[in-house]
């Protein structure tokens, strides 16, 4: 587990701009348009069930990418 | 005949059997002080870590009826059924952002579920106890449809008789194990036996996803097959993709869902039981596994189409049950040893889940209804023990519900515990971040989103199944009056009324100068680390979570 920052007012530790990257995987998903398709095939599977199935691996990175760096900002703060 | 199955039997009664046993030795795991409080019978202890948490919520959220009910669904109707898909990838992000508020402001204060925070938040009793009750109600059919999943299982392997009794003998029998370790154990027997649940359903996923297509000749004609299925039916709403006349309820199906599935209280009890921020945060990157799980598995309906599955019957003359599409495809394909392993998931899929429903609807009950209005004075020892009893009550309700009643009865249930759930949406999530709402408002919005979406599932029926109401979700937008023949999920209609009331009430009630409930948190209480003491509101004697 990280270590606490003692001295900070807890609240500040959350509000980071890389919050708003999770709309992408929120957002993406839900546009039909851009997967209600046939083609192009991925072994055998049609657009529409592949490319879905990419997008876990969107959301995957983006919550990822968002901890790491809300978790890095916090650690700057505990040192300074 | 069950004597044709009788490898598959037997490996599903030892794994089934091995994992009751692991139920009651739960109880010495990680072993507290004392499990005479509810933080250690209903939380677990309020310390799992990130692996525990990962086993323990996906085996919480993906239940043994999703394992069924997703490929059905895919089976009968195609691209509609994949919203899962989307569903389970905006869930994550979402709890990211919502979930870690409430686990800190309930660490900071305490609190056990939903409705202790909105107690906590607008100073409602009356507020807190609408939203114990709609979560109550929401999942006592959430619990009856794990035992669907577990019929599905027992009747493919012809485990089934004439007779009421005969026939659901084998599931009394699973349910009254169930509550015995549940009773026992609390958290801790579902948070084990999700491990053994989880490795199972992994391996069988897994192996059918890679073993069948090389059986039914690939992917490609898999999907060739069910193409040829949805051409030659005559229902409009089927196909490999999307129509134009689905799309919005796909979309609204999807992000209703993923909203609802954060406000049963099942997920909550998961989420809280964890340790800190940390374990929260980094499970939103690891289960999402599950999803793609949960995609492959979708899928196998269209490799039951390509299989030649037919489903069995169901209970009522000439009607058919899909649910069993999935055991029936695993029967026909797998070798039978590896076919009782496959049903064993499933089972024991359904016991995890069920656990901690009951145990999240034991707990609103004892902390928003009990203590709230019959003791206040209770004790964290008496919380735990009526938390008990009451979660034997609610599987007793469960198991009278698939008894006595249709199924199909269940599964109707469930749907429009959905849209119940939403309801308490503004008060809950919204709460989380805002307390501009007024607590009248919010009893407002609940009223008129409940009305509406009651309303809405009446209107629908399904002329192929004969059914006049209730036969969905899917509200065609026709009846608004719009000219066309899209529909929409009812959830989503009726939560964005229930928001808009809820702002109009409090502008009213804001100019009429009402009084409004008194906020216990703070600002700072939604950040909160568990390097932070709990604050001392009912500090008589109770031990605090953090060393």
């Amino acid at each position: 587990m990280g270590e606490p920052a003692p001295d900070r007012r807890p609240g500040d530790r959350d509000h980071s701009p890389w919050n708003w990257l999770l709309i992408v995987p929120i957002v993406l998903p839900l546009i039909t348009t851009f997967y209600n398709a046939s083609s192009p095939d991925l072994l055998g599977f049609p657009r529409f069930y592949w490319q879905q199935l990419s997008y876990i691996l969107v959301g995957v990175a983006t919550t990822t990418l968002v901890y790491r760096m809300t978790k890095l900002t916090r650690r700057r703060d505990g040192e300074g | 005949m069950w004597r044709d199955h009788l490898t598959e039997i037997i490996v599903f009664a030892v794994l089934f059997f091995g994992v009751s046993v692991l139920g009651f030795v739960a109880s010495r795991w990680r072993r507290p002080d004392t499990m005479e409080h509810l933080d250690e019978w209903g939380l677990g202890g309020r310390n799992f870590g990130s692996w525990i948490t990962w086993f323990l919520v996906g085996g919480d959220l993906y239940t043994a009826y999703t394992f069924v009910a997703v490929p059905a669904l895919v089976f009968g109707a195609g691209a509609m059924g994949f919203f899962a898909v989307p569903y389970t990838v905006i869930i994550y992000p979402l709890f990211f952002l919502v979930l870690v508020r409430l686990w800190s402001v309930s660490h900071r204060h305490g609190l056990v579920t939903p409705a202790d925070f909105v107690r906590a938040r607008f100073g409602s009793p009356t507020l807190a106890l609408l939203v114990a009750i709609t979560g109550i109600v929401a999942t006592m059919p959430y619990i009856a449809l794990q035992l669907v999943g577990i019929e599905a299982v027992l009747k493919t392997m012809g485990v089934t008789g004439e007779s009421t009794l005969a026939r659901h003998a084998p599931i009394i029998i699973a349910f009254a194990i169930l509550a015995a370790y549940t009773y026992q154990s609390g958290l801790r027997a579902p948070a084990l036996i999700a491990f053994v649940k989880d490795t199972l359903i992994y391996i069988v996923i897994l192996v059918a996803v890679f073993w069948l297509p090389s059986q039914l000749g690939g992917w490609g004609a898999i999907f060739g097959a069910a193409q040829a299925k949805y051409d030659a039916s005559p229902a409009a709403g089927d196909g490999l993709l999307l129509n134009a006349n689905n799309q919005l309820q796909y979309i609204t199906l999807a992000f209703g869902s993923a909203l609802a599935l954060f406000l049963y209280p099942h997920s909550v009890t998961g989420v809280l039981a964890s340790r800190n921020r940390d374990v929260i945060k980094r499970n939103m990157s690891a289960l999402p596994a599950y999803s793609l799980l949960l995609g492959l598995l979708a899928m196998l309906g269209f490799a039951a189409i390509a299989a030649g599955v037919k489903p069995l019957p169901g209970a009522n003359p000439g009607s058919v049950d899909t649910n069993t599409i999935v055991p029936v495809l695993f029967d026909k394909q797998f070798p039978d040893w590896f076919a009782g392993v496959a049903f064993a998931a499933i089972g024991i899929g359904a016991l995890v889940p069920a656990a901690i429903m009951s145990i999240a609807a034991a707990n609103l009950f004892t902390r928003n209804i009990y203590k709230e209005y019959l003791n206040r004075e209770a004790s964290p020892a008496q919380e735990a023990k009526v938390s008990k009893v009451a979660s034997l009550v609610v599987k007793v309700g469960a198991l009278l519900c698939i008894v006595l009643l249709d199924p199909q009865f269940s599964i109707d249930l469930q749907l429009i515990g959905g849209v119940i759930i939403l309801q308490t949406l503004p008060s809950v999530a919204l709460g989380l971040f805002t307390r501009w709402f007024h607590r009248g408002a919010l009893i407002t919005g609940w009223v008129a989103g409940m009305g509406l979406g009651m309303w809405m599932l009446y209107q629908i029926a399904n002329p192929a199944t004969g059914r006049m109401h209730f036969a969905g979700s899917a509200f065609p937008l026709e009846k608004f009056g719009f000219d066309t023949k899209a529909t929409i999920y009812v959830g989503f209609v009726a939560v964005l009324v229930n928001i808009i009331f809820a702002v109009l009430a409090t502008l009213v009630l804001r100019a009429g100068k009402v009084t409004d409930g008194p906020d216990a948190t703070e600002h700072d209480d939604y950040f909160v680390d568990e390097d932070s003491p709990r604050r001392g509101i009912d500090s008589e004697g109770e031990p605090v979570a953090v060393a």
